[in-house]
């Protein structure tokens, strides 16, 4: 490492997104279809096809939850939505039992009615989304390995960055069936048109965890009252103790109105209730984030007996702003369905630069394998992974889907077994790459999971009502859309493999231009 | 591409355990410094040392792995905590009396 500043930045790139590259793959295809947790968890669920929004649906969810757990502490409502139409409940079961943290239990609620809808059982996009930034690890060790890999991508952005003089020229050059140089340039070419998406998602991404990841900075003001802080930058109440003597809730539509006026409009996604039968209730009632940036506090709090309005979160200070303005950056809950698309076609760019910049790395070293007549142990595990990784995920994603559509709706455990079928599916995607050659793997393998997401909207026919035949006459675009989308996914993975197939491998044309190589410009040089 | 003599391999680990180590030490103690000392209020202050906490760890890495030799590179780190280390007890100590 006694080269120059350019050399030294091209090095640390090389490295930094080889060693994270794998997870950092995973993340962006996890966290684009996080872009539509709605969606994906409405299309798990096909029994919930025809529910439908509902105006007084506040007032017939707390009907409700006053006859099932009148004793909870706590009951948190999820108002209906375009995207989701359905309430979703949470308190805590006064039968016991209940799975989640501290005995509380989640359902979901027909907006007109009150009435549970009862729906299989399925983590939904609740799956990739917690997997977006825990790997389906135990959660603060999964959160650590994504922060460590994601302040990586941070650092290989810059330093590749900074190994590109000619960051605008190298937009606009592609030079096609050059082997390496194709696979240089694609690789530039996605990770420069998207270049301010990546820096903002990656930055954005650290800051939702800031607090875990780097605690110091309120370490030093406050010590260990972490709660004291929150109250301070975020002026969200505290908390009040029950009274011990009984208490009437107020009628929730008026409060609804109150907020939504003080809202110029704009309306509630969230209402949390404490201590719903005692004289000391509160009733909170949180904006949602449709047409705004920022994810900062945005409750309206009512006394529950009264309905007296106690606090109206006001305008946060600059750098909580600042703070909720990434935070709401990073959700993009925000956007309009145009904008959501953008965000995925931005989030498509992040994957593909991620495994061009993998397959760079082994396309790179071909002249290396070349002069030494055999495969170093290293770059057949970097090859291996790489198929694994890249072609294997798809496949096990699209086996999710199956998982929910095909396993038994009574099937104890259920959301667990679609997990492991995910896994299985990952898992097998690495046995055909431990044969050579390495294109015959990459070709059947994108296939496959081109057939498997094509095949999706069929066997989801053969299984459910929430099939294209009915959901596009219906005009219902939730379920239409993921149908068609998995088409789209297929089209995409198709014409992959189909590429894959034609290309010559890699070894052979980096032999005949091995010469070549050496005028590569000085930015490739060590890449 | 350079050999891969003995010492190039330990320079590197060397440079790698002063970037990812060395740097995040480093950066806890500037954003633990940052939020005493921003003029702001409390939260704010301790808001906004941990908001920029990532770039300042991603500077020092860029550093560490462009500074000249691996000896440079860690007298930085451990020469940068030291300063901050006695300005942040300093300000305890005046704090305290």
């Amino acid at each position: 490492m006694k080269e120059g500043f350019r050399q030294s930045m091209a090095w640390l790139h090389t490295w930094s997104g080889l060693v994270v590259g794998w997870i950092l793959f995973a993340v962006f295809v996890t966290g684009t279809l996080s872009y539509f947790r709605p969606e994906i968890s409405q299309w798990t669920r096909p029994e919930l096809r025809d529910v439908k929004a509902d105006a007084n649906a506040a007032s017939k969810t707390i009907a409700t939850l006053k006859e099932r757990a009148p004793n909870s502490p706590r009951w948190f409502i999820t108002l209906p939505e375009a995207r989701e139409p359905i309430v979703r409940v949470t308190y805590r079961d006064p039968n016991g039992g209940g799975e989640g943290r501290r005995g509380f239990k989640t359902a979901w609620l027909d907006p007109s009615t009150g009435e549970e809808v009862k729906a299989r059982e399925t983590r939904g996009g609740d799956f990739f989304y917690r997997f977006h930034f825990e790997l389906s690890m135990k959660p603060i060790w999964g959160r650590w390995v994504v922060g460590f890999c994601a302040m990586f991508m941070f650092v290989a952005i810059i330093s590749g960055v900074i190994t590109h003089k000619k960051i605008f020229k190298d937009f606009f050059t592609l030079r096609p069936r050059k082997g390496q140089r194709s696979w240089l340039d694609a690789h530039n070419a996605v990770g420069v048109l998207a270049l301010p998406y990546h820096v903002m998602i990656t930055y954005t991404g650290l800051v939702t965890l800031m607090f875990m990841y780097m605690p110091w900075g309120v370490q030093a003001n406050y010590g260990d009252n972490r709660e004291a802080f929150f109250a301070d930058a975020t002026g969200v109440a505290e908390e009040v103790k029950p009274a011990n003597q009984p208490g009437v809730l107020t009628d929730i539509e008026p409060l609804l109105h109150e907020a939504r006026t003080r809202w110029n409009g704009a309306h509630a996604a969230f209402i949390t209730i404490n201590n719903p039968s005692d004289i000391n209730s509160r009733i909170t009632i949180r904006r949602d984030t449709e047409g705004q940036l920022a994810n900062s506090n945005r409750n309206v709090v009512f006394s529950g007996t009264t309905g007296e309005v106690l606090s109206v979160a006001g305008e946060p200070a600059p750098a909580s702003q600042t703070r909720a303005v990434m935070f709401g950056l990073h959700m993009a809950t925000f956007s309009s369905t145009t904008l959501r698309w953008l965000f995925t076609l931005s989030g498509l760019g992040g994957i593909l630069m991620v495994a061009s910049g993998l397959v760079l790395w082994t396309v790179k070293r071909a002249p290396e394998r070349a002069k030494l007549g055999y495969t170093p142990f290293g770059h057949r595990l970097v090859e291996v992974l790489n198929i694994g990784v890249i072609t294997g995920l798809p496949i096990a994603v699209a086996a999710f889907f199956y998982a929910n559509r095909l396993l038994p709706v009574a099937l104890a455990d259920r959301p667990a077994w679609e997990v492991r079928v995910f896994f299985a599916a990952w898992l097998l995607s690495f046995v055909l790459p431990m044969i050579p050659p390495a294109r015959v793997a990459w070709t059947t393998q994108l296939v496959a999971g081109a057939a498997l997401f094509a095949a999706l909207p069929a066997v989801n026919a053969l299984t459910t009502q929430t099939h294209l035949g009915i959901t596009l006459a219906q005009g219902n675009w939730v379920y239409a859309g993921f149908d068609l989308t998995m088409l789209g996914i297929a089209a995409l993975l198709g014409l992959t493999g189909w590429y894959a197939s034609r290309t010559p491998g890699s070894r052979k044309p980096a032999q005949r231009k091995a010469p070549e190589a050496l005028n590569l410009p000085a930015e490739a040089e060590r890449a | 591409m350079a050999a891969l003599t003995p010492s190039y391999r330990l320079s590197v680990a060397a440079r790698a355990l002063a970037a990812i180590v060395g740097g995040y030490a480093l950066t806890a103690l500037a954003s633990f410094a940052m939020a005493i000392f921003l003029p702001l209020s409390r939260a704010e202050a301790s808001m906004t040392a941990t908001l920029s906490s990532f770039l300042i760890y991603a500077c020092v890495v860029i550093w560490v792995f462009a500074a000249r030799t691996t000896w440079r590179a860690w007298a930085g780190i451990v020469g940068s905590m030291i300063v901050l280390g006695a300005l942040v007890w300093l300000q305890r100590q005046v704090a305290a009396s």
